[in-house]
């Protein structure tokens, strides 16, 4: 894993101290909430409905146990006793008050953490495939590049101002599971003809009142030339990106506007300028970077393991947790362990403090000290042993960490909606609460099988909505909440946006709406063919016939 | 408005030509020796007669007038101001490095507009090296803003990274070569 050196930790210590100046001037009344804001904002310090939020960035989603262990503390010392890990790999505190929040930033800097960039107008934290290191069809590690890329970007000078916030994310396998093609920027490894591994580079996906899925500008970039690329994007994006309209500040809208190949031959000129300069990569350093990732000492097992296997034999919840939150890694005898945060009738993305405690000990113990968050708001052990996993399961169950849900039917992105947001037009979380309720007997969830519902309580997208396999969003009708349903969207390697059902629902209704669709699905579904798959065969007719029969 | 040089307050030697001066004009006419900062309009619109001038000419860019516009005219000035209508209009930061990076541009270049005392640690390392700045802020605060933070990750206008994987021995070293 990474290890901050001196420079980077002198960094962050530096903007500890800038940003307690700063919340100082704030409290004293030498700055006004107005002129404060662009600071806490770049602090990652919200102001939100009930009090401040604070969003703490962890960089490509990686944790050890000790960090880990220090945000729990945070949630205890600081906040209401948890905190709310959100999809784009960061961890949020509700309730945090503004004079501790130097404090907080202190004690995330003892841990080579902090909130920097986390909001906005800039380069925000760099999002990576929750399985790196792990995963059997990655071509490299993505966190290398994620790594390069935070330097890079870290209070960069011209690109702290941008029109509007900017995301890039990373993967380094063939599936993705980063959702590269929903990003301002999103980088895919690959090989070339020659077999050499670089980049292809996705510009203007994004989500929100306008979901566009990116488009490749270029197929292949050589790693050396990362950086001076990028730079080459975001210096064409800060000049002509509009600034008149927020919501048309996104460099997706001026990918549109511009045409995407005009746009990627303004990238090209000014690349022409940048490339081979100060910019550019040397290979010794991409190994220095490269070294932090190695792959951790794995024992040489077998493919298989006895005691699993008894296990998985006797125990039939064991077998169903491993059915759905065990994925198969590279090393033989090990296997990828996710943890989901979405038991029953709970909101999406929680953790209390004793959670976040008992997974940093599961971390230290049985996986190489190390846990990675996921955009779908749960947790990942990346290195566990097939032997341990009874072990870690017994665990996770005493902590209510196993339910078996990852990718079914009730592991729910849900933004946090009208009981967080001012801008919401609907409550989110109730309903994800709802739905898996309405789901809670496991077996049939299992019988479903993969099945991704993504809510936003507005347009915003906060929740995905757009991409879900069913997508639910919040609108106003008459001041009050109506969900409209989407179907057929899809965040991985086959990026689709969802289209619109029908009439939007009730509050009361949504729910025998999203059971109505499954039930449409069960009932056309060929062999194991998955959601979106039949979706595309039969088309959106009989999921709309079933749905407004009644009506 | 104090402005902001060298790290000290100084007196601006600087003019500007006000919008409806015709340069003909005797009466309205700023003196013929006074260092003078015109718009790009201006520019356009009277360029022969501001070239017959003893003293030096300044440009004024607003943030949607890109630099790369009048790049071959460059050569005539010695100060360029570049505007910051708000603060979170960024547009006049790539103009800098572009001006000093692209243009060589080695003449004085000026932050106006919304200048904030967050903001010049930024303005300084994109090359800006003097500040319109409106607030009173003593010139302590303003030392202060732009010593907080020393560790470089990026090469920019005003020097090379100072660690990270752009930075180093290795960084430092290239950053050289490719001056
Ligand atoms: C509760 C306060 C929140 C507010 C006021 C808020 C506001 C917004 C706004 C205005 C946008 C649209 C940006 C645009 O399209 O340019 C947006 C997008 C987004 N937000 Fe939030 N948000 C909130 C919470 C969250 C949380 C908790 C998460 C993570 C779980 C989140 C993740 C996202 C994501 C992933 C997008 C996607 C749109 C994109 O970047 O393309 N937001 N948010
Ligand atoms: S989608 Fe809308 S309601 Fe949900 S968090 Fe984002 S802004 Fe708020």
């Amino acid at each position: 894993m990474y290890r901050y050196d001196e420079f980077d930790s002198a960094f962050v210590k530096q903007r500890v101290t800038q940003f307690r100046g700063q919340v100082a001037r704030r409290l004293a009344g030498e700055l006004s909430e107005d002129e404060f804001k662009p600071l806490r904002l770049m602090n990652g310090l919200y102001l939100q409905l009930h009090a401040y939020m604070l969003r703490v960035a962890i960089p490509y989603g990686t944790l050890s146990s000790r960090q880990m262990r220090k945000l729990a503390h945070i949630a205890r010392t600081y906040d209401r006793g948890y905190g709310h890990f959100t999809t784009r790999q960061n961890i949020q505190y509700n309730w945090p008050k503004l004079e501790d929040v130097p404090e907080i930033l202190e004690e995330l800097a003892e841990v080579e953490m902090h909130a920097i960039q986390t909001s906005g107008n800039c380069i925000r934290n760099v999002t990576a495939d929750h399985f790196a290191g792990a995963s059997a069809d990655e071509i490299e590690d993505p966190r290398i590049y994620a790594e390069i890329i935070r330097q890079w970007s870290s209070l960069h000078p011209e690109f702290s101002f941008l029109p509007r916030k900017f995301k890039i994310a990373i993967t380094g396998a063939p599936n993705d599971r980063a959702a590269v093609r929903l990003h301002d920027i999103g980088l895919q490894l690959c090989r070339n003809d020659a077999g050499a591994v670089g980049f292809e580079v996705i510009v203007g996906g994004g989500q929100g009142r306008t979901p566009i899925i990116g488009t490749t500008i270029r197929k292949f970039l050589p790693k050396a030339h990362l950086l001076s690329y990028l730079e080459a994007i975001l210096r064409v994006y800060n000049q002509l990106g509009r600034r008149d309209n927020l919501y048309k500040a996104r460099i997706k809208i001026l990918l549109q506007q511009t045409g995407a190949e005009a746009f990627a031959r303004q990238v090209e000129e000014e690349w022409v300028h940048l490339k081979d300069g100060a910019l550019t990569l040397p290979a010794e350093e991409i190994e220095r970077i490269e070294a932090y990732f190695a792959p951790p000492a794995f024992e040489g097992l077998p493919p298989s393991d006895p005691a699993f296997d008894v296990r998985r034999f006797e125990d039939r919840d064991f077998a169903r947790w491993v059915r759905s939150n065990v994925a198969a890694h590279k090393q033989s005898g090990y296997a990828i362990v996710s943890i989901s945060l979405k038991p029953e009738g709970e909101a999406p993305g929680d953790a209390s403090a004793a959670q976040m405690e008992a997974v940093a000990d599961l971390a230290e113990a049985y996986s190489f000290d190390e846990v990675l968050v996921s955009h779908e708001q749960n947790l990942v052990l990346p290195h566990v042993k097939l032997s341990d996993l009874p072990k870690v399961w017994d665990k996770l169950v005493a902590f209510g960490l196993a339910t078996p849900n990852i990718g079914l039917v009730s592991d729910i992105i849900a933004c946090p909606g009208l009981d967080y947001c001012n801008l919401a037009n609907a409550r989110s979380i109730p309903v994800a609460q709802r739905i898996s309720q309405r789901f809670r007997d496991l077996n049939r969830q299992h019988e479903i099988g993969d099945l991704k519902i993504k809510i936003s309580g507005c347009i915003n997208a906060c929740g995905h909505h757009h991409v879900g396999h069913i997508g639910i969003l919040g609108v106003d009708k008459k001041g009050e909440e109506f969900y409209q349903i989407t179907l057929g969207g899809s965040a991985d390697e086959n990026a689709a946006i969802g289209k619109i059902v029908g009439p939007a629902f009730s509050y009361d209704d949504v729910v025998d709406a999203v059971d109505s669709i499954v039930d449409t699905y069960l009932g056309l579904r060929q062999d194991n063919e998955k959601f979106n798959d039949t979706y595309a065969r039969v088309g959106i007719t009989p999921f709309k016939e079933k749905l407004y029969a009644a009506a | 408005m104090p402005l902001l040089k060298d790290g000290q307050a100084i007196d601006d030697p600087w003019a500007a030509l006000p919008e409806t001066a015709p340069v003909q004009d005797g009466t309205t006419e700023p003196a013929l020796d006074v260092d003078l900062i015109v718009t790009l309009d201006q520019w356009r619109a009277k360029r022969e007669a501001l070239l017959q001038r003893n003293g030096r000419l300044g440009l004024r860019l607003r943030s949607d007038q890109s630099p790369a516009e009048i790049a071959s005219d460059l050569a005539h000035f010695d100060l360029i101001a570049l505007e910051f209508p708000k603060f979170t209009d960024g547009r006049a930061y790539s103009y800098a490095r572009l001006l000093r990076e692209r243009h060589g541009f080695s003449g004085e270049l000026r932050a106006v507009g919304n200048v904030l005392r967050d903001q010049l640690f930024f303005m300084l390392r994109c090359g800006f090296d003097s500040f319109e700045v409106a607030s009173h802020e003593s010139i302590a605060a303003w030392h202060a803003a732009i010593s907080e933070v020393t560790v470089l990750y990026q090469p920019a206008g005003s020097g090379p990274a100072t660690g990270g994987v752009l930075g180093g021995p290795l960084g430092r070293a290239r950053a050289v070569a490719a001056e």
